[in-house]
């Protein structure tokens, strides 16, 4: 008897194999793979260097602050205010430039004002307990009136003496031609991953989604964890600013409107749970990547650009059926 | 010794005393059942031990010594540990996270640590034989059944060298064959030498596994007795207050 109690403990209950059918990561890649196979045969224009180029750097933006937002999604919460926070870092940015100082001032200006903003949402998410979705919604409406006071409503486009280090950090391509803005990607990624699997921090917005009383109980400081994240999709979506205002070599005071969505978008369909508990770094940058690919198949194949938002509306009603599928048939 | 004595121990809020001059001793080793209705004071006492409300008077010692909290990190620090009427698990980690949640183990130096998961699954796994439960450290605790959630809830109590453990309702929201499970957990740790309190509605699990039993009605201790000089109909008496004090 106690030899068969061993053995069964002894088992792994899932293979790796199991594992992965299980993961909606794994489907959504699986759907970006077929989609791009599809686009070389159908198109001529997708498999050139030049579109593969575009097409990774375009994915870049939005998978930054992905990367920022799943850690908010993994505790449960949410930020809408990205959009806006992107707008209001590269304005900030923009203007110091443009008033004559370095690109490491500027750049050190607008970090600051990002994190100042995260922690903001955050002291008044987990000390007040203002609900997350209302918190960054008055933020969403403050950071991008902010970016307009900043410029008075009009575009920069001149960053003063270190104009062109600027656009060379968010428009070169230092590594095997690779767009720089996929380099930080990646890296970014990779620390995400990292964070999250390695570290107390990252288990702990693990169990604070999971069981937020829980996690208080058992001593977790939930309330510095939850400014902290909100502190980092703030960050996120500051160093995305940072480097889109490098790529475009321009800020406008629309910039990064509505891209919250397309964030949370992206992190949902990558494997994320808007309950909490739930999310990864590949995740948010598959989500992000399939979106992407879904906006250029639709411009190569010449299909309306109207028709986008139906297609990436499908592609999250979708991910989210696989999931429901899944839960239905454990249920059973 | 006695490993706590609570001497004299009020608490009021406001104008309700909630708990009205109590005193009481717990030897190592020993099951004591903490019966009461709702609203005897139980909670409340049991919160004074485990560090979530100070007494309004008396004095409370562990081993001898003053016992102070103000927090319940400080109770968990004395070896006081508590497992939560709703467990406190989190239930998208697997069974050694939450085991381990909030002293994960960690290996590397200075800033650059990071979770030890080899070292956790492996004492995890340890705990969990030592309770003959058949938990897997790798299993998430979603999947698993209530005796082994409850194992879980206890395995942490284990992790560091808990001297009291104070179990709030173990038994109210599972079946009758985990209620078992369960009681045996309660004595593995007996066996250890640790003190459990056990709080419960349930007459037949103090009978089973308790030594002693304490009724608790309207703020005030009105038995303290040990199991084979009680019964159940007694006790229930005591809690009803059909029979006044023993």
């Amino acid at each position: 008897m106690a030899v068969t109690l061993d053995q069964t403990i002894a088992q792994k209950q899932h293979t790796l194999l199991s594992k992965l059918f299980a993961s909606q990561t794994f489907w959504v890649v699986i759907a970006v793979i077929l989609a791009c196979l599809f686009l070389s045969f159908a198109t001529d224009a997708f498999a050139t260097q030049k579109n593969l180029y575009n097409i990774t750097r375009n994915i870049t933006f939005v998978a930054i602050i992905a990367l920022g937002m799943t850690f908010v999604i993994i505790t449960g919460g949410i930020d809408l205010s990205v959009g806006s926070v992107l707008c209001l870092s590269s304005m900030v940015l923009a203007v110091t430039m443009h008033a004559g100082y370095s690109i490491e001032i500027g750049i050190l200006a607008s970090i600051a004002t990002a994190l100042a903003i995260g922690a903001f949402n955050g002291i008044l998410i987990a000390y007040l307990g203002f609900p997350p979705f209302v918190v960054t919604l008055g933020m969403l409406s403050i950071a991008r009136s902010l970016a307009m006071v900043a410029s008075n409503n009009t575009v920069v486009f001149q960053f003063g003496p270190d104009h062109n280090k600027l656009l060379a950090l968010g428009g070169g391509a230092w590594v095997f031609g690779i767009a720089n803005p996929v380099l930080y990607m990646i890296l970014l990624a990779l620390i995400t991953g990292f964070i999250l699997r390695w570290t107390k921090f990252g288990r702990h917005i693990f169990a604070i989604g999971g069981n937020e009383h829980a996690a208080t109980l058992t001593g977790v400081p939930v309330r510095q964890i939850k400014v902290a994240v909100y502190m980092i999709s703030a960050l996120s979506a500051g160093i995305a600013g940072i480097i889109q205002t490098g790529w475009l070599g321009a800020v406008t005071t629309n910039l990064g409107t509505g891209m919250e969505l397309q964030v949370i978008a992206a992190t949902v369909i990558g494997g994320a749970n808007l309950a909490g508990g739930v999310g990864t770094a590949f995740g948010a940058i598959v989500g992000a990547a399939l979106i992407e690919v879904i906006r250029n198949s639709l411009g190569l194949l010449g299909i309306n650009a109207f028709w986008q938002g139906v297609f990436i509306g499908g592609a999250i009603l979708l991910a989210v059926l696989f999931d429901r599928i899944r839960n239905f048939r454990r249920n059973d | 010794m006695a490993v706590l004595e609570l001497t004299n121990i009020s608490k009021h809020f406001g104008a309700i005393q909630a708990v009205n001059d109590v005193s009481l001793s717990i030897e190592p080793g020993q099951v004591v059942g903490l019966m009461g209705d709702n609203g005897a004071g139980k909670s409340t006492l049991v919160k004074m031990i485990a560090g979530n409300f100070r007494p309004s008077h008396g004095t409370m010692q562990m081993d001898g010594k003053d016992l102070i909290l103000h927090k319940p990190v400080e109770a968990r620090q004395h070896g006081i540990e508590i497992v939560h009427q709703d467990l406190a698990l989190c239930n998208n980690l697997t069974a050694a996270a939450n085991v381990y949640l909030g002293r994960e183990l960690r290996r590397g130096v200075g800033p650059f640590r990071i979770l030890d998961y080899a070292s956790m699954y492996k004492r995890a796994g340890q705990i969990f034989a030592e309770l003959k439960s058949e938990t897997r450290p790798r299993d998430l605790v979603k999947q698993m059944s209530g005796g082994q959630r409850q194992a879980v809830a206890i395995a942490r109590t284990m992790l560091s060298q808990a001297k009291i453990v104070l179990m709030d309702e173990p038994t109210a929201a599972i079946s009758v064959r985990q209620v078992a499970e369960v009681l045996n957990l309660i004595r593995h740790l007996r066996d250890q030498g640790i003190a459990v309190v056990l709080i419960s509605h349930r007459m037949p699990d103090v009978f089973t596994v308790a030594d002693r039993v304490i009724v608790m009605r309207r703020g005030r201790k009105v038995a303290d007795k040990t199991i084979a000089s009680s019964s159940p109909e007694e006790v229930t008496g005591l809690i009803t207050g059909a029979i006044e004090q023993v």
